[in-house]
């Protein structure tokens, strides 16, 4: 049990990130827009959290507390994230790019836009990489929340994560509801699954993609950030994303465009990173550590063979809109 | 009376073309005003500037008196126009009910039970049978139009535009919608009425304001003219709107189908138990309401189609018969069999927009010679002489086929496939889109490979045309054969009638239900 | 329900939008080629801004970069050899591109490539004279990244199954290959370091002019790709499949096998390009013998438009940018991953060229006072 519950952590842990950067992506993708970047913007977040935090604390020579950390940490990499969708929705919504092109071109600014800066500052600080105090990292550790945290099992399963962690499942309701339930929810779908039609309907096609995509971005950023708070503890690891970003694009379509099958797929996913410290199956830890990937391949094969009309991406993904096009 | 909206001099240019010139018109509450003019004429771009999608570049646009600047379809709503689409604006994936308040201001959250009842409601008073809740990917295509309709209403439009709303409708649909719309005049609503269906115009007008090449040409009563001044305004002189049928001559059976069945992706029959003969030497047309099959049955003779049972035979004079069914267009050939296709996405399946015409040329021919070179040098020389042959308009054989014009288009794409002299030449909906002119360059086209003998099969949405140009008509409903008649003795009620029942199924009922009611 | 109001647009706010946008015909050669070469200059004023603001002199630092790009035989020798992999790969991908095929797994197909190679070099040299030695390294290659581009081009045109996503992933798996190969089965004897030996010398391509011969034959290349894809069949082929693969069905070709075909000689080359690296210019397989390359060399085909020939002008640019970075690293103390941001940077800017090139605004009362 003890095992199971420790696995179950640790799967949790591990998919956070990739539940941010799932759901950032799921945002971007109701509008129609396909963002490649979310390697990039997670890049961009991760680095710009942790500097954030990092430059406040060297600059003011003080040890901010953790609370503030996260909120500072929040800030900084939803802004960076943010501001990779933006340059994103310049050149495809505004500028006509084509989709594929310009998130790859995202991806590529992001790794070394986080490269560099996490390098650069690293070697700004007096210990030669960048890093943010203890007390600011406390904000990033486990909670321990009164009574509900103590319940057995159910305690340690459910209510023993960090801040974060809460965050992102927050957000995946909070996104759910938004979509089904709201009037702009509705009309971001219709948004993306056929702008034409929304356009007609007086709805401003072009805001909504943009809101959609930068506040996706920013999701996907503080997914960047985690990994560089929690993941790697407060320290710059160089190339430490590597890869969630990609997967995340991947579970979108696992999800089937949903936020709450992003809690599964993301949970799974975690799991399938950290299984090789449970989950003892005797073969080299270098091809145990390809799984998540190659599980990802399956799962692209096993959703492109069996369609369904209902878990179909919005209709006019990919595609960019123009009015006046004849 | 002071109209519901005038313009003045409205004028739209695209790139170097003019879409709309000094174009000034009227329309009053209670009337139904019928805009006509042919393809290209500029009525949609009109309709569009009305509508706030497009804006134009000068001229002003009158609602209720009082000068107005539509920079959007919201400031079109605001101002009580609402617009029916020739291609609906619709949500596929949304109910009805979710389509119709897409867009409104109505707080935050969505009410789903009152506006759900709301609709019902407008449903019941004008009799629409519609049914809210009713996702649109489940709808027939007049189903659909209703909820347009029902949308410009709930939103409280007083002027109604509909852009070609007849196209897709069968004249029995027609006929009920001709109904409602004289039922909303009564009701004091503005409707203008796009169309290049002259008896649609005498049959619904009050009134008509013409239009050509982008230009006003006039306003007259539509109980004060005819079909014949109408046309000679429309097209700006006076023609004979008759479509020639030369007599079969040489009427020998060319394919002969035989319990033809197909199945879409998802397993739903697409063609069912399809049988008939295509003659040599005539032009056999197929009717039926859009999604009948059509498409199916065109790609299933042209190998394109997986059949899933059932014999497509080619009768060759010297061979005999030759089965085609499930081979691939590659196999098809080198039978020997010539078969040519004219699809109906012509830009997306017949030809590559961003190609050239000596590559769309090539495009039938680039595996003719051998070595693993292409020969683009004879494609150039057959593109040079279709321009000059049909006096296709271009900029040159080295310029995108994107860049032409939809009449010019379907030259390049029907000439590349004459001159690889088919024996069986399928053409689907070879005029949609095209003004007169090119529309009756492509029936004199076909006319002539009929003469030459070749099995024509031509799948069209006008039934006037089909009923001129065609000797036998087989109509298609839900992707079954329910019936093929002689053209010249059949009626258009009759096909209208076929095209939504099959004579001697079970109940007799509506194969494709039009309404839920 | 709204109510009609006229009220809400009146006369004293009838307004012409500020700006509105409209295709443009054709532009001239010439004018784009200048409104790229304008793009490429901002983007190089954004990296000097950068550059500045990290309390540097710009100009002194991109001169830099020329400087040890071009500066003396060495620089220009490593300049050529930055290229060599970059043009190669940029030729793959741009294969699979203009068949709309998004191969972005050519980092993978170069390391299944190496992979191979590396296998005949460690296990084969004392069996085989070095010429068959190295047609070996370079087929086995060829084959292992051709068979690797063709796993993600089946499922493709059997089931549709999203390419980007698999081909990236396909990185990975071969990333973990090596990391493997590295850690054991392959470990340079009585050592704990995850390494593998250098090759013998028959295993090392032979050089001309100073640089390994790769730069011969990816120049031969070039012209072979610029060949297939403007005058033969298959070329033509993709070509279709790439505009529209309702057209090519129609037209009789084998969609599937097309993209199959495509695929297999996509990370064919690419896998080619591997057995360069690791016998040209490594002489031994690790974790960073594709080093990014698969990734920058979609940068490459794509401003070069998929042309192969002005793919070499495109990858000796960005071989000059990522040699530059390397110098500025040590005079500077600016880190070499300024080269990815740059490379981002020029990136946005040509895809924002594009849109200028293909469109023009029209602003309000340009139109007003002519009339």
């Amino acid at each position: 049990m003890d095992i199971f519950i420790n696995f179950f952590n640790a799967a949790v842990l591990a998919g956070t990130p990739l539940l941010f950067g799932t759901l950032g992506e799921i945002l971007t993708e109701k509008s129609g827009n396909l963002n490649l970047g979310v390697e990039g913007m997670m890049f961009m977040g991760a680095v710009s959290g942790l500097a954030a935090v990092f430059l406040l604390e060297v600059g003011l020579g003080i040890e901010i507390a953790g609370a503030l950390a996260v909120l500072i940490a929040i800030a900084g990499a939803f802004i960076a994230g943010a501001l990779g969708a933006f340059i994103y929705s310049v050149l495809v919504v505004s500028l006509r790019t084509q989709q594929n092109v310009t998130g790859l071109a995202l991806t590529i600014f992001g790794i070394g836009f986080g490269n560099f800066f996490g390098e650069y500052f690293g070697r700004t600080s007096p210990i030669g990489f960048m890093t943010v105090s203890l007390s600011a990292r406390q904000g990033f550790s486990n909670l321990s929340i009164p009574v509900l945290s103590d319940i057995p099992i159910l305690g340690p399963l459910l209510f023993s994560y960090n801040i974060l962690v809460y965050l992102a499942v927050v957000i995946a309701v909070a996104m759910a509801f938004f979509l089904s339930r709201t009037r702009w929810g509705l009309n971001l779908r219709a948004v993306g699954e056929n702008p034409a039609t929304a356009d007609a309907a007086s709805i401003n096609v072009t805001r909504y993609k943009y809101l959609a995509t930068c506040i996706g971005g920013g999701i996907c950023g503080i997914g960047g950030m985690y990994i560089s708070m929690v993941t790697t503890s407060g320290v710059w690891v160089h190339n430490s994303v590597q890869g969630f970003g990609w997967i995340a694009v991947a579970l979108v379509i696992f999800a089937t465009w949903s936020p709450k099958r992003a809690l599964v797929g993301s949970l799974v996913f975690g799991g399938l990173t950290v299984m090789r410290f449970y989950v003892p199956l005797g073969i080299p830890m270098q091809i145990y550590d390809t799984f998540p990937f190659l599980a990802t391949i399956l799962v692209l094969i096993v959703t492109s063979i069996r369609q369904i009309k209902e878990h179909s991406p919005p209709a006019q993904l990919g595609i960019n809109y123009f009015r006046e096009e004849r | 009376m002071q109209p519901a909206i005038q313009t003045h001099n409205l004028t739209k240019t695209f790139d170097q073309v003019v879409a709309n010139d000094r174009v000034s018109f009227d329309v009053r509450r209670g009337e139904i005003l019928a805009l006509l003019g042919e393809n290209g004429s500029g009525k949609t771009t009109l309709m569009n500037m009305l509508f706030g999608i497009y804006f134009p570049d000068s001229g002003e646009i009158e609602v209720g008196g009082k000068e107005v600047s539509i920079l959007s379809p919201k400031d079109a709503y605001d101002l009580g126009i609402g617009m029916v689409h020739q291609h609906f604006k619709l949500v596929d994936i949304l109910t009805a009910a979710d389509n119709i308040v897409l867009g409104l201001d109505t707080g935050a959250l969505l009410n789903r039970k009152a506006y759900t009842q709301e609709i019902r409601e407008i449903s019941e008073r004008y009799g629409f049978g519609l049914d809210p809740e009713k996702k649109i990917y489940n709808m027939s295509v007049s189903e659909k139009q209703t909820v347009e309709i029902v949308k410009v209403l709930y939103r409280g439009a007083e002027i109604l535009i509909l852009d070609e709303p007849t196209a897709v409708l069968t004249p029995q649909e027609t006929e009920r919608l001709f109904v409602t719309l004289r039922n909303m005049r009564e009701d004091g609503k503005a409707i203008v009425i796009i169309t290049h269906k002259l008896h649609e115009v005498l049959a619904v007008s009050d009134r008509v304001h013409i239009l050509r090449k982008g230009k006003s040409i006039a306003t007259v009563n539509t109980a004060e003219t005819n079909q014949q001044e109408l046309t000679e305004m429309m097209v700006g002189r006076s023609i004979s709107l008759k479509i020639d049928r030369p007599v079969c001559e040489k009427c020998c059976d060319k394919l002969d189908i035989k319990g033809l069945n197909c199945l879409t992706p998802d397993g739903v029959k697409a063609l069912q138990n399809v049988s008939f003969t295509l003659k040599a030497g005539e032009i056999l047309g197929v009717a039926g309401i859009a999604g009948s099959g059509q498409k199916e049955l065109c790609e299933a003779l042209a190998g394109l189609y997986p059949v899933a049972s059932g014999s497509v035979m080619f009768c060759d004079e010297d061979e005999g018969k030759i089965e085609l069914a499930g081979k691939t267009p590659k196999e098809i050939a080198r039978l020997g069999v010539s078969m040519a296709f004219v699809p109906e996405d012509r830009l997306g399946m017949g030809l590559v927009a961003n190609m050239d015409m000596t590559d769309n040329v090539m495009l039938r021919y680039y595996d003719k010679g051998k070595g693993p070179f292409v020969d683009r040098k004879s494609s150039r020389t057959l593109a040079e002489s279709l321009i000059e042959q049909l006096a296709i308009v271009t900029p040159g054989v080295s310029k995108p086929v994107r860049r032409m014009s939809g009449g010019n288009v379907q030259k390049v794409l029907l000439g590349r496939e004459i001159a690889s002299a088919p024996e069986v030449l399928i053409v689907a909906y070879p005029v949609r889109g095209l003004d007169i002119n090119s529309s009756y360059t492509i029936y004199d086209l076909l006319n002539q490979q009929k003469q030459k003998g070749v099995a024509v099969l031509f799948i069209g949405e006008d039934l006037d045309v089909l009923l001129e140009l065609a000797d036998r008509i087989l109509v298609l409903c839900g992707g079954q054969i329910s019936g093929i008649v002689d053209a010249a003795a059949t009626t258009k009620e009759e096909v209208g009638l076929l095209m939504t029942h099959v004579p001697g199924s079970d109940t007799d009922k509506p194969v494709e239900e039009v309404s839920s009611s | 329900m709204s109510q009609t109001s006229t009220s809400t647009v009146t006369r004293a706010e009838h307004k012409v939008p500020l700006m509105r946008i409209a295709r443009r015909n054709t532009m001239p050669h010439l004018q784009a080629w200048l409104i790229r070469g304008g793009g490429l200059l901002c983007a190089l004023l954004m990296g000097a801004l950068l550059i500045a603001s990290l309390g540097h002199n710009p100009i002194a630092v991109y001169a830099d970069m020329i400087n040890s790009a071009f500066g003396g035989r060495i620089g220009f020798n490593e300049t050529v050899r930055i290229a060599v992999p970059l043009l190669g790969a940029a030729l793959a991908v741009g294969l699979a591109f203009k068949m709309k095929f998004w191969n972005i797994g050519a980092e993978g197909q170069i390391l299944v490539g190496a992979i191979a190679a590396t296998y005949f070099a460690l296990f084969q040299f004392d069996n085989l004279p070095r010429p068959v030695l190295l047609i070996t390294m370079g087929l086995a290659a060829a084959v292992a990244g051709g068979i690797w581009g063709l796993i993600p081009a089946f499922f493709r045109a059997k089931w549709g199954t999203n390419e980007t996503l698999f081909t990236l992933m396909l990185n990975y798996v071969a990333f973990g290959i090596i990391l493997y190969l590295q850690s054991d089965p392959w470990r340079r004897p009585g050592t704990d370091f995850p390494i593998i030996d250098m090759f013998d010398l028959s295993a090392r391509l032979p050089r001309l002019f100073g640089i390994h011969i790769g730069w011969v034959l990816v120049l031969v290349l070039t012209v072979l790709v610029h060949l297939y894809l403007a005058r033969s069949k298959q070329g033509f082929q993709l070509s279709v499949v790439g505009q529209s693969e309702n057209t090519a069905r129609y037209a009789g070709m084998n969609v599937g096998r097309v993209i199959m075909r495509t695929m297999l000689l996509s990370g064919a080359i690419a896998g080619f390009v591997g057995f360069m690296q690791v016998s040209g210019a490594d002489f031994t397989l690790n974790e960073t013998t594709a080093g990014g390359v698969g990734f920058t060399a979609i940068t490459v085909a794509w401003l070069s438009h998929l042309n192969p020939v002005i793919m070499i002008l495109v990858a000796f640019f960005i071989a000059i940018l990522e040699r530059g970075s390397i110098r500025i690293q040590t005079t500077f103390m600016i880190p070499a991953t300024i080269a990815t941001v740059l490379i981002g940077i020029i990136l946005f800017f040509m895809l924002a060229c594009e849109f200028f090139i293909n469109y023009r605004l029209i602003f309000r009362g340009k139109k007003g006072a002519e009339s």
